[in-house]
């Protein structure tokens, strides 16, 4: 190789990636974007009251939460009285049901037993639609966060905890007989081996129970007793006609799951390198 | 031989997976420090015959005592290789971390557990692959790493099932060295199964050969080669062409009278 070659190569190849990214971006987005521009000019020309152009709509969504001060990341006083509380909510409800889910999903898997007797009570609170529960929830809990919280977790525990028991039960005999003739402590089978062999099953629960939470949060702050949240806000909007608003906390919501679903996926291919590596490898 | 105490004593065992017997009536000693090892056909009980030991399986009949005390569970300062060693390596440690994590009980650090397992993994030729995952290496190098992790165990008795089977042929020659070696260098007690005839004979202080259907031990040859063995002079040597010719017979003779191992559905595991 000569060393004129070598920085020209670079240079393309450098230009090959960029041309690279710019399409993948394109690909990706470029149908959304005509999606909106066409949005705009079809309610620009209908001109309806229920249907605001989407330029409108963000600017509603700018007024109302990204317009705050720079120290607050531009976010003002309104979002942290309707998103922070819906998020906390949503955030609160998801990490005890994944702990919880866990948890018992390892107990179960372990027991060949408990989850046969248990199974079909698990596999029939699993299909009850959770909001049918909220109700009950309303009953039960007091109105507001703990019945919020309640109904979070309530949805979002089953597909955690089912598949992590179905993760632990297939875990490799011989990695156990490994553990066992190494007289591991039962606490390092859980962490070195039980765990990690069931991740890949409990990272496709966890992707479940995000959805499901992000839908019992606003479903459970339509209700009355609710006092702030989006779901909060929607009612209100609907009730004063407000439709900008009502749009708005849609096109929110539809962000924030692509977001948080987003972050799970980087994270689980962070955390499952040697998973995919190693499917790769065997295929 | 100048050994007398019995370490392991095996008398009357027998297994059954259901109604499919595999064992039958096997009676065996191994001395403190002795290397035995095991021939037999394919699918005659080598493997479960070294899970009674291990005491990952109980078996239907018949006892196995180690030190004086019947096995009920897996016995402190044992290490088992595995046939299926690809398996037995979590994939999502690295080679140096599967090596040291049996080492955990023992309550030393971190560090020093970390570089026990890169000593056991330079003895079995791996230096440059403590780093890698276990599915990055080859079948013969992922064998490897599973021998090293039961060496930096350092058991007081190391079970091995057909261990070589897939390294080629140089580097199975300086594996059975290394077993050698660390069987003369900490007194171990090393059991050892293997489809190879020559390779029983090489390694054993004594063979045992076993027949099929149902599993049971044929014949047991001490080996009176000396202690020091090595590659060349060994497998040359009038004894050695000796008793591979008699343990070849044993096994090919046995195998063609007991007919195939029977077919039998074994679960997927
Ligand atoms: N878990 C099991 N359940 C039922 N049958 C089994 C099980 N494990 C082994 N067997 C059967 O027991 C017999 C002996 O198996 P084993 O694996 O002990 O033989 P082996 O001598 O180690 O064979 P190989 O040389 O192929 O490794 C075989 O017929 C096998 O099908
Ligand atoms: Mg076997």
């Amino acid at each position: 190789m000569t060393t004129a070659a070598l920085p020209l190569r670079r240079r393309s190849r450098a230009g090959g990636l960029l041309a690279g990214l710019v399409r993948g971006v394109l690909h990706r987005w470029l149908p959304l974007a005509i999606l909106v521009v066409c949005w705009e000019a079809a309610t620009r020309v209908a001109d309806s009251a229920f249907f605001p152009p989407p330029s409108e709509i963000v600017k509603r969504m700018r007024e109302m939460w990204f317009s705050g001060p720079a120290d607050h990341l531009f976010l003002t006083t309104k979002a942290g009285d309707s998103i922070a509380p819906s998020l906390g909510r949503m955030a609160l409800g998801l990490l005890l049901s994944t702990v919880a889910g866990i948890v018992l999903g390892l107990a179960l898997g372990r027991s060949e037993k408990a989850l046969a007797y248990l199974n079909p009570v698990l596999q029939f609170a699993r299909v009850i639609p959770p909001p049918t529960l909220v109700p009950v929830f309303i009953v039960l809990f007091d109105l507001g966060t703990q019945m919020q919280v309640a109904s979070i977790i309530f949805s979002a525990i089953w597909p955690i905890l089912l598949n992590t028991a179905d993760g632990v039960r297939t875990v490799d005999p011989v990695q156990m007989d490994t553990a066992e003739t190494f007289r591991m402590s039962a606490a390092d089978r859980i962490r070195f081996i039980i765990i990690p062999s069931a991740l890949p099953k409990i990272f496709a629960g966890l992707r479940l129970a995000l959805s499901l939470s992000l839908i019992l949060m606003v479903f459970s702050e339509l209700l009355p007793g609710t006092s702030d949240g989006l779901g909060f806000e929607l009612t209100n909007a609907q009730s004063q006609s407000d439709l900008p608003t009502l749009w708005s906390v849609i096109v929110l919501l539809g962000i924030l799951g692509y977001l948080f679903n987003t972050i799970l996926l980087a994270v689980e291919r962070r955390v499952l390198t040697w998973h995919r590596a190693a499917r790769k490898v065997a295929s | 031989m100048d050994k007398v105490t019995g370490m392991l004593e095996i008398t009357g065992l027998g297994h059954a997976y259901g109604s499919h017997r595999v064992l039958q009536g096997m009676d065996l000693k191994v001395s403190q420090g002795e290397l035995v090892t095991i021939v037999g056909p394919s699918g005659c009980g080598k493997s479960t015959l070294l899970r009674c030991i291990a005491g990952l399986i109980r078996p239907s009949e018949g006892k196995v005592v180690l030190n004086g005390t019947p096995i009920d569970g897996v016995p402190d300062g044992l290490a088992v290789v595995f046939q299926d060693y690809s398996r037995s390596l979590l994939p999502w440690l690295t080679v140096r971390d599967n090596v040291a994590l049996p080492l955990r009980r023992r309550g030393t650090g971190k560090a020093e557990r970390r570089a026990q397992a890169v000593r056991a993994l330079a003895s079995v030729g791996l230096d440059d692959a403590a780093s890698k995952y276990p599915w990055q290496l080859s079948g013969g190098m992922q064998q490897r790493v599973s021998i090293a992790r039961a060496l930096a165990y350092r058991p007081s008795m190391l079970l091995m099932d057909e261990p070589f089977g897939s390294v080629d042929a140089q580097t199975r020659e300086d594996l059975e060295d290394l077993v050698l070696q660390v069987h003369r260098a900490e007194g171990m007690t090393i059991l050892l199964v293997t489809h190879d005839i020559d390779e029983s004979v090489y390694l054993g202080d004594r063979v045992v050969v076993l027949a099929r259907n149902p599993g049971r031990i044929r014949e047991e040859l001490p080996v009176s080669l000396p202690a020091a063995r090595d590659q060349i002079g060994t497998r040359a040597a009038p004894e050695f062409v000796r008793l591979r010719a008699e343990v070849g017979r044993l096994v090919r003779g046995g195998a063609a009278k007991d007919g195939p191992p029977t077919v039998h559905e074994k679960p997927v595991r």
